[in-house]
């Protein structure tokens, strides 16, 4: 009976919201748009993964052998439309190649780092406990060693194949990943409404990855695309000192290195486009990767504070 | 049906390890409560009523916690069973009402899919079946439009709805015991009595037990037949509801019901307050905890501490002065109020 008689009332409070959220949507329209930049920026990344994976298929020249018929180191031309190097190689087919290494050493490493950094994080901080100081400790003890140079190091001896490459990062960056997710975590296991789940005897897989996992998604995704951003700058730098996938195979860090020793030629003349393009490829894709980052953020920022 | 013995609680210990000492925020409880009743659990924050339903109901972190007693369920000894066995019960037989409905829900999560997992899981009805299970929820809750709302957010409901959606979620899997934990409190208190009715009425519909924990003594006094005074982890007294407003004797119970406002006061008269605060209980005092604030308190109060002792069949308080005492030479006159400003 008395159900009945509460509906009147509550409808009206409810209407009351309604209109108090509609009134605020109105008011600023803009407030969870993600702009044009970001949607540019998606653009851009969803260009070269695409050019990259279907690499083979398109109408490009062979990035590894140069046509002997065409000029060295020359700039663009319609031939070439970004130019030769020295091998007589079309600069742009390598840049498309070369996007495949940064690409599955960039985002695998980060997948990697993911798996191997961030599951152990959200099992370690709902459980707490000897496990989750021991981890939160070995975090910190790998964090504490400079990485590049562990890294170098490793590949030095162990081999320079792209699997290995992007597994040794993934596993550098794991660290990092870890202390980002435990501390994201750590601020929703203790909420109500977890406990409130447990309570109605969800098991902690559940609670795990249907309460706390879309809470922490956000974090997950915008860390995720800085960490693949500085993958990639760690990969040319690997690259630019020959550590990374051996010659002919284009990266975008080799034809930095192979481009700045030719910036002056033999005649005297000067090949800027040997870097300048690789360069601005690697520019573009990280600035698109943390722009995303950065407008996915305060995109879910901004529906938290709605909450 | 009504009479069973749904729950039995013995002598239950609940204490925080801290940096300064063990925290002792539960000394020796017990209650029993049989199906189709409500207990009453009252006291002031920090009273330890929230520590002990959750006790009870084994929701405390295990680490940090040392527990020690009997809690006994339909026969069952749960207290500090294996989690995988509480789970067979939690939703099922015991659920929870959490005190603050704004926090209590998954921010992210649509209201359905909260009220349809328990159900997919714990009864594995089909995705429909939970489906209209939950429409079927959300009406006797009282929500208006349950078709709609089952699509919405937590944060496109008001506090109220919000609540009603917790209790919806609780009872989804037909408990037998329902833990109200301050149920009311994040709430206006226009919509304070709504949910409380709702809640007795679903309880009589469906032959629940209940435990309703509160700081509030108006809350329970309709709603409760038994009722539990709390203070500093201690119970310091325990009767039946009718019997506990007619003849309260312990000066707790009493100072918590004149911190009550009331109707019949004429507008503007001063809202007594419990002088002082409560105990710290890693330090807590010698003799009776409420002795420092008590008006009546008298040089025995502060060095010895009162056992609970049932004086009337039902009736059990702990206090050396009881407000009942029947000789009134051994009942103490109260020190003379504070200066109100």
């Amino acid at each position: 009976m008395s159900s009945v008689s509460l509906t009147n009332p509550t409808n009206e409070a409810f209407a009351d919201i309604k209109e108090e959220i509609t009134a605020e949507e109105a008011a600023d329209p803009t407030k969870r748009k993600l702009g044009v930049l970001f949607w540019i920026c998606v653009g851009w990344i969803v260009l070269v993964a695409f050019a990259a994976t279907f690499a083979s298929l398109l109408p490009l020249p062979n990035p590894n052998l140069g046509n002997y018929n065409s000029v060295q180191n020359a700039g663009p031309s319609w031939g070439h439309l970004l130019g030769t190097d020295d091998l007589y190689r079309d600069i742009f087919s390598r840049l498309i190649y070369g996007a495949r290494v940064s690409l599955v050493v960039g985002f695998g490493g980060a997948l990697i780092g993911l798996i191997v950094g961030g599951i152990p994080a959200m099992i370690s901080a709902y459980r707490r406990g000897r496990i989750d100081t021991a981890l939160n400790t070995g975090s910190y003890v790998v964090l504490a060693f400079p990485a590049i140079v562990a890294v170098i190091a490793i590949v030095s001896f162990w081999g320079k194949s792209l699997f290995k490459i992007t597994l040794i990062i993934g596993l550098f960056a794991a660290p990092l990943i870890f202390r980002v997710v435990r501390a994201s975590t750590l601020s929703y296991a203790t909420r109500d409404f977890v406990l409130a789940a447990k309570a109605l005897g969800a098991s902690d897989t559940r609670i795990l990855s249907r309460e706390i996992l879309p809470n922490i998604m956000p974090t997950i995704v915008s860390f995720g695309l800085i960490a693949v951003a500085t993958i990639v700058v760690l990969e040319g730098s690997l690259a630019f000192l020959g550590l990374s996938v051996p010659p002919p195979t284009p990266s975008w860090g080799n034809m930095l290195n192979e481009g700045s020793s030719l910036l002056t030629g033999a005649k005297g003349q000067t090949n800027p486009w040997l870097v300048i393009f690789p360069a601005s490829a690697m520019f573009l894709l990280l600035i698109s990767l943390n722009v995303v980052a950065d407008k996915l953020r305060a995109y879910f920022d901004v529906t938290e504070i709605k909450l | 049906m009504s009479g069973r013995r749904l729950l039995d609680v013995e002598d239950l210990h609940v204490s925080f390890a801290t940096s300064r000492g063990p925290l002792r925020a539960v000394q020796g409880v017990s209650l029993t409560l049989d199906q189709g009743k409500t207990l009453g659990i009252v006291g002031e924050s920090g009273s330890g009523k929230t520590v002990l339903s959750r006790a009870i109901m084994g929701l405390l972190h295990r680490a940090s916690t040392t527990q020690t007693g009997s809690v006994r369920y339909d026969g069952t000894e749960i207290l500090n069973a294996p989690n995988d066995d509480l789970r067979k019960l939690w939703s099922t037989h015991i659920a929870m009402v959490f005190q603050d409905p704004m926090t209590s829900l998954n921010p992210v999560q649509r209201i359905g899919n909260q009220i349809t997992e328990p159900l997919k899981i714990h009864l594995n009805l089909s995705k429909g079946e939970a489906k209209e299970t939950a429409l079927s929820l959300l009406m006797q809750v009282g929500i208006p439009s349950p078709v709609e709302r089952y699509e919405a957010y937590p944060f496109e409901l008001s506090g109220g709805m919000r609540q009603r959606v917790m209790i919806a979620i609780a009872l989804a899997c037909a408990p037998r015991l329902l833990m109200a934990d301050e149920p009311t409190t994040g709430l206006d208190v226009t919509v304070q009595a709504q949910i409380l009715d709702l809640l007795s009425q679903l309880q009589h519909e469906r032959d629940m037990a209940m435990i309703l924990v509160t700081h509030d003594l108006g809350v329970v006094a309709t709603r409760t037949d038994e009722i539990i005074v709390m203070y500093a982890g201690n119970v310091v007294e325990r009767a039946p509801t009718n019997v506990l407003f007619k003849s309260m004797a312990m000066p707790y119970t009493e100072a918590l019901l004149k911190s009550t406002p009331r109707i019949a006061e004429p507008s503007h008269t001063r809202l007594t307050a419990i002088e002082g605060r409560p105990p710290d209980l890693l330090n807590p005092p010698s003799g009776c905890p409420f002795s420092p604030r008590c008006p009546y308190a008298q040089e025995k109060c502060h060095l010895e501490k009162p056992p609970l002792v049932e004086a009337a069949p039902g009736h059990s308080y702990a206090c050396w002065y009881p407000l009942t005492a029947s000789d009134p030479a051994s009942r103490p006159s109260p020190r003379p109020d504070p200066v109100q400003v």
